[in-house]
């Protein structure tokens, strides 16, 4: 394979810029204002020790007697805090960034994880069909049946209770991946099955076989590179809906700690003091978090207008 | 010893309420390097055949009973991994549109690979020579770019190529073509239809060709199959089937030629349609739409049997041989 990406490396590109993805890319402002965003805040968020001036996990850089600065165009801020303090004496921007970062991390991660069993068992299901197909789908209605949140909370709450909240803490992000990633697979099981249900009567399915190719082959090379339309367009949803879940168990004080916090509990230790005037500590991570949430959801209906097939393939 | 033996095959559907018998009975044979035709209209169960001796029928079909014998091995109870040995590499199969019959999403080059990977122990580049190689014989012009490709790229008749040059990539015994040209351009058609033709003497592989075309049949084939509603009714050499067909459905089939009907006038058709296979008479199937049929046909099932050079499922075949011309064609 690599010489043949070697040699044709030029071209490739050419051919990226050309397809209809980069074309249609290019005519719609919305989804290039959109992926602009999204780019800046996903690199804010990965290259955050960069930007950051304080580490806000660093007790040392802490002082309580900096708490609750106003953001620099508020009467009373403080010059070195840009959007002012939280109740413990953060830097607001830092923890920002810092919790920004770590609520992509949690729904990329949750997100893979529910498409590598939703795709596995979806797979499965439409492939093999018959019993295995109904015990599968009956065990994702099941799932479907409780809400995300409520499996979550108490999957959570019992963890908590059992390991007590210095270990909880200690783990809470892998323990977020896991209950996000478990509660959701059920949305790509059922449209990977449905997709792969069509494709399956395809002759090219029939050709494999007739090759003596085995089913895993046939299910993974030849199946699913044809399914992926809707599996991305259906990932842009879950991602933003699993860092709304994420910041919801975050709020309700679920999620991570106060002093690791990611966006959710950025806004839900700000809750505390929002009567006492210190609005900035729940706004600020709020309006990130939506502008997070939205520019993905756009981009998400942007990659569904393109890769709908009634639309272009003709 | 003959390189394919099929011994009173039965295929069946397992519909909600009843089984559908699709296929009933059926016995032919297929020599090595032997070109064998089967004809019909649709429904007849001419593709239900082709996948039964794939092993490949789907749910809700089965393989009722009867014996598949390729190279002397029964191939009908065989084990999933045992029957995808013999798939692609000693029986191959070709498809009937080949817009859709390669995968949208890998490279010709990919596909050919993998096919040989599947069933070979090859390096790339050795892979990769045999691949060019073949697509050499289908006479696909610089076979190096073609590697690169993905199928969109490609006009139909260039993809038909390419997947019989993936059909003979690990040299198969039999090759099963499923109405190859249905799907192309007149024109291509003929080219190939030669092509198949030439590679099967070449490469010493026998072919079933699955076809409602009696043109193809004519021209590809030594021997023929004439199917009607899952059953054979008449079998023997394609020339002696052409030339002198002694079912009334054969005859009935060669005189719907266009060819056979003077510019202005009427098509001559057959008459009625084939019966759907949940209700098939009880005597021979052809008897509702046969002029020549007699209470006797409407109650008793005919055997094949041997009348000359060719064998054939009817009871009055001693009397239409013996009736004028005339009345043949009416």
């Amino acid at each position: 394979m690599s010489s043949i990406t070697t040699n044709q490396d030029p071209s490739r590109w050419e051919k990226i810029w050309q397809s209809n993805m980069a074309y249609s890319f290019r005519r719609n402002p919305v989804a290039m204002v959109s992926f602009a965003i999204f780019a800046i805040i996903v690199l804010a968020a990965v290259f955050a020790p960069v930007f950051a001036p304080f580490d806000p996990y660093d007790p040392n850089q802490i002082d309580i007697m900096n708490s609750e600065y106003p953001p620099v165009w508020v009467e009373g801020s403080d010059p070195q805090f840009m959007f002012g303090t939280d109740d413990q004496g953060r830097d607001l921007w830092s923890t920002i960034l810092y919790g920004t970062r770590l609520s992509l991390l949690i729904g990329l991660c949750a997100v893979a994880l529910q498409a590598f069993l939703g795709i596995t068992i979806g797979l499965t299901a439409g492939y093999v069909g018959g019993r295995v197909d109904n015990l599968l789908m009956r065990m994702a209605d099941i799932q479907l049946s409780f809400s995300t949140l409520m499996v979550a909370i108490i999957f959570l709450a019992i963890t908590q209770a059992m390991f007590g909240s210095q270990t909880f803490n200690r783990f809470a992000i892998y323990f977020l991946i896991a209950v996000i990633g478990i509660a959701e697979w059920p949305q790509y099981a059922r449209t990977v099955r449905a997709t792969v249900l069509a494709e399956k009567k395809k002759e090219y399915v029939d050709s494999a076989r007739v090759l003596g190719f085995g089913p895993l082959r046939i299910m993974f090379r030849h199946i699913l590179p044809n399914s992926l339309s809707p599996i991305f367009v259906i990932s842009t949803v879950q991602v933003a809906n699993a860092i709304i879940s994420e910041a919801s168990l975050s709020f309700l004080g679920l999620g991570m700690p106060p002093s690791q916090p990611s966006l959710g509990s950025l806004i839900s230790s700000g809750f505390d003091y929002i009567f006492s005037g210190s609005w900035w500590i729940t706004v600020i991570p709020g309006v990130i978090l939506v502008v997070l949430v939205l520019v993905i959801n756009l981009l998400g209906d942007w990659m569904r207008d393109v890769l709908n097939p009634k639309l272009y393939k003709g | 010893m003959s390189l394919l033996s099929v011994r009173d095959l039965s295929v069946k559907f397992a519909m909600r309420d009843q089984t559908v018998t699709a296929l009933r009975n059926i016995s032919f044979d297929v020599a090595r390097g032997e070109r064998l035709g089967i004809v019909g209209e649709s429904g007849a169960g001419k593709s239900i055949t082709g996948f039964a001796l794939m092993n490949l029928l789907s749910r809700p079909g089965y393989i009722a009973g009867g014996k598949i014998l390729f190279e002397d091995r029964d191939i009908t109870g065989l084990e999933d991994e045992a029957m995808r040995d013999i798939r692609g590499n000693h029986m191959a199969m070709i498809f009937q549109d080949p817009m859709v019959t390669l995968n949208p999403v890998l490279t010709i080059g990919q596909q050919m690979l993998e096919t040989l990977y599947a069933h070979r122990k090859l390096s790339k580049a050795e892979a990769t020579q045999i691949a060019i190689l073949k697509l050499r014989e289908v006479y696909i012009p610089s076979p190096e770019e073609r590697l690169d490709q993905y199928p969109h790229e490609l006009s139909g008749g260039m993809r038909q190529r390419i997947i019989i040059a993936m059909a003979l990539l690990l040299d198969p015994k039999l090759i099963i073509a499923d109405e190859p040209t249905t799907a192309l351009d007149v024109t291509i058609q003929a080219d190939i239809m030669e092509l198949l033709l030439e590679l099967c003497h070449s490469n010493k592989v026998g072919l079933i060709l699955i076809t409602h075309d009696l043109g193809v049949v004519s021209q590809m084939t030594e021997r023929t199959l004439v199917m009607y509603a899952g059953r054979i009714i008449e079998a023997g050499p394609t020339r002696e089937i052409i030339n002198d067909p002694q079912h009334p459905y054969t005859q009935g089939l060669i005189n719907a030629l266009p060819q056979q009907t003077p510019p202005g006038h009427r098509l001559k058709q057959i008459p009625g349609n084939m019966p759907s296979l949940t209700a098939i008479p009880p005597g021979c199937p052809f008897a509702p739409r046969c002029s020549f049929a007699v209470d006797h046909c409407r109650t008793t099932l005919p055997e094949l049997v041997s009348y000359g050079s060719v064998e054939v499922a009817c009871h009055e075949v001693n009397r239409l041989h013996n009736a004028p011309a005339k009345e043949k064609s009416a």
